[in-house]
């Protein structure tokens, strides 16, 4: 499956994984490699493991106790699972948005800062420019320039998750992982997280998990089908969403299930 | 069928009467302090009361100035408080965000148990173990002072602190913690720059009813503080507390006299102190939804 995708340059190599929460194994034998600077969508009904997969990629399921994985994860080349490495660095290099956007019950200011914070940044001016540069990528700035000093709490449903976004890129990722980014929010409000993928996938590697079909074909360049854990295909969009190889994409791209 | 109704009246009215008890009861002890210390105001005139010296019995000049009692409760509050705050508030996060949940299960009947020994049994520890200690850490004459007291009543208040804070810890959405992490940082980062933050708020109302219960409580302080009633802020002197007064002297005065009255007076400064701590943290509880409006 793989082969589709060698003329590009792969940021994610994955081999053989499989992963389990406690005794029941929620991923089987995933192989995938995923393009730099492209943006890659995961479709599937829910409970195929397409969420518990993008978070392999940043460790998240680090946190759930029982988890097990098996197999390969590179990134630029350097397996992520490995006991040496830098967890706080993959996450650097590897930013997560959330299902349910998850602002901290702080400033907008602060949102953003927090990241560059824990890493380090302290000078005011540059944080202001981080904050600022943030806030303009991820088309906030206008909205939010003259109250940055008030609660992201006061902010509507889809001005928080586009801070999230901003708060994501203030750590300078390489690699941006979307889960269900837009799902929560209402049709004006999840074009614009849209519009804003088509934007930043210029600068990062993208991956987003996504429920609506309609959004994958309209914002990913490449499309890959979960069903029951294990990667059934994986292809360009274009392909996958008219001639698809699998009798199970076609039905759930279809409707016929899911 | 008229027999039916009536008797769920009965019921009713019995259950209702079970409910507003409380409100009853608090009420009458106002009224009571308040009917018992009135005539103070006529006849040694409530002046007397902010004087700097408590010297009821005496044959030159009787003294009912509150100011060293309120200052001994003050010290010993506050110190207590001090010394509970990071205990409680460590102990809390350590519960709820980094024990196993089999320490978790193992520590907490401990902490109800620390809640539930007898101020008495606190009292005779105090006298035996703590006060010896800090006469000799110390180097002071005596060990009786307002630090073995506060040291005493911070064990009282740390349950408190802790309890309510891991409550409010515990409420945090995963949300936030998800979020820190996923911008890189550890978990010890997560708990200081977001957790406690936004628990912020239960933190607060904790300590304040940790230290509604620190300012009423009685027996403890009277057996270590020393009770000399003194204007004093320094931690190695003796102090004595409104509460220790009143549970010394109330035994042996004349029914009616001013010493009388104007411990009704101590009764109802100190009514009101515990009255307000506990209002605040309920309504700082209570903005944050930590419990039921």
């Amino acid at each position: 499956m793989s082969e589709i995708l060698t003329d590009n340059n792969n940021k994610v190599h994955v081999e053989n994984m499989n992963f389990y929460y406690g005794n029941v194994q929620a991923l089987f034998d995933i192989n995938m490699d995923i393009a730099e600077k492209k943006v890659t969508a995961f479709i599937g009904p829910s409970g195929c493991g397409k969420s518990t997969f993008l978070r392999t990629l940043n460790r998240m399921n680090d946190i759930i106790d029982g988890t097990r994985i098996e197999g390969k994860v590179l990134i630029d080349g350097s397996d992520i699972y490995n006991p040496m490495t830098d967890v706080v660095a993959l996450r650097k290099k590897v930013g997560m948005i959330f299902q349910k956007s998850n602002p901290f019950p702080k400033s907008i200011f602060d949102n953003i800062a927090y990241g560059p914070r824990l890493h380090g940044v302290k000078d005011k001016n540059q944080l202001m420019e981080i904050v600022e540069s943030c806030l303009i990528k991820s088309a906030l700035w206008d909205e939010v320039k003259d109250r940055l000093d008030k609660s992201a709490m006061g902010l509507s449903g889809g001005q928080q998750q586009r801070l999230c976004i901003a708060r994501a890129l203030a750590i300078n990722p390489e690699v941006v992982l979307m889960d269900e980014p837009a799902s929560a929010l209402d049709p004006k409000s999840t074009l614009k997280i849209e519009d804003l993928v088509n934007e930043l996938k210029k600068d990062y590697t993208i991956i987003i998990v996504t429920n609506n079909m309609q959004q994958a074909g309209r914002v990913s360049d490449y499309t890959a089908f979960f069903y029951e854990g294990k990667l059934i295909e994986f292809g360009a969009t274009g392909q996958i969403f008219t001639k698809p190889n699998q009798k199970q994409t076609e039905d759930y791209i279809t409707g016929r299930f899911g | 069928m008229n027999k039916q109704r009536l008797k769920a009246k009965i019921i009713k009215y019995f259950l209702q009467s079970c409910g507003s008890l409380s409100i009853i009861i608090v009420l009458l002890i106002f009224l009571f302090l308040f009917k018992e210390a009135f005539p103070f105001i006529g006849s040694p005139g409530i002046g007397e009361l902010f004087h700097n010296i408590w010297n009821p019995v005496s044959f030159q000049k009787e003294e009912f100035g509150l100011v060293p009692l309120i200052t001994g409760s003050v010290l010993v509050t506050i110190l207590a408080t001090v010394i509970a705050i990071p205990f409680g508030i460590i102990g809390a996060v350590y519960i709820s965000e980094v024990a196993s949940a089999k320490e978790r299960e193992f520590l907490k009947p401990f902490i109800e148990i620390l809640a539930g020994i007898p101020s008495v049994v606190l009292g005779f520890f105090g006298l035996i173990v703590i006060a010896p200690f800090i006469k000799d850490l110390f180097g002071l004459n005596t060990g009786l002072t307002a630090l073995t007291g506060a040291v005493l009543l911070a064990f009282m208040a740390i349950p408190t602190i802790m309890s309510i804070s891991e409550d409010a810890i515990k409420s945090v959405p995963a949300a936030y913690k998800e979020a820190s992490l996923a911008l890189g940082a550890s978990k010890l980062e997560t708990i200081w720059k977001v957790v406690v933050p936004a628990a912020l708020s239960g933190i607060v109302a904790s300590v304040m009813l940790g230290m509604g219960r620190v300012v009423g409580e009685t027996m403890t302080v009277m057996m270590v503080t020393g009770n000399a009633p003194v204007i004093s802020m320094n931690p190695f002197t003796s102090v004595r507390t409104m509460t220790a007064t009143i549970a010394a002297e109330m035994g042996e005065v004349t029914i009616g006299s001013d010493h009388y009255m104007a411990l009704f007076w101590v009764g109802i400064v100190l009514m009101l102190m515990t009255f307000s701590l506990n209002l605040i943290s309920y309504r700082v509880l209570k903005k944050y939804g930590m419990i039921d409006k």
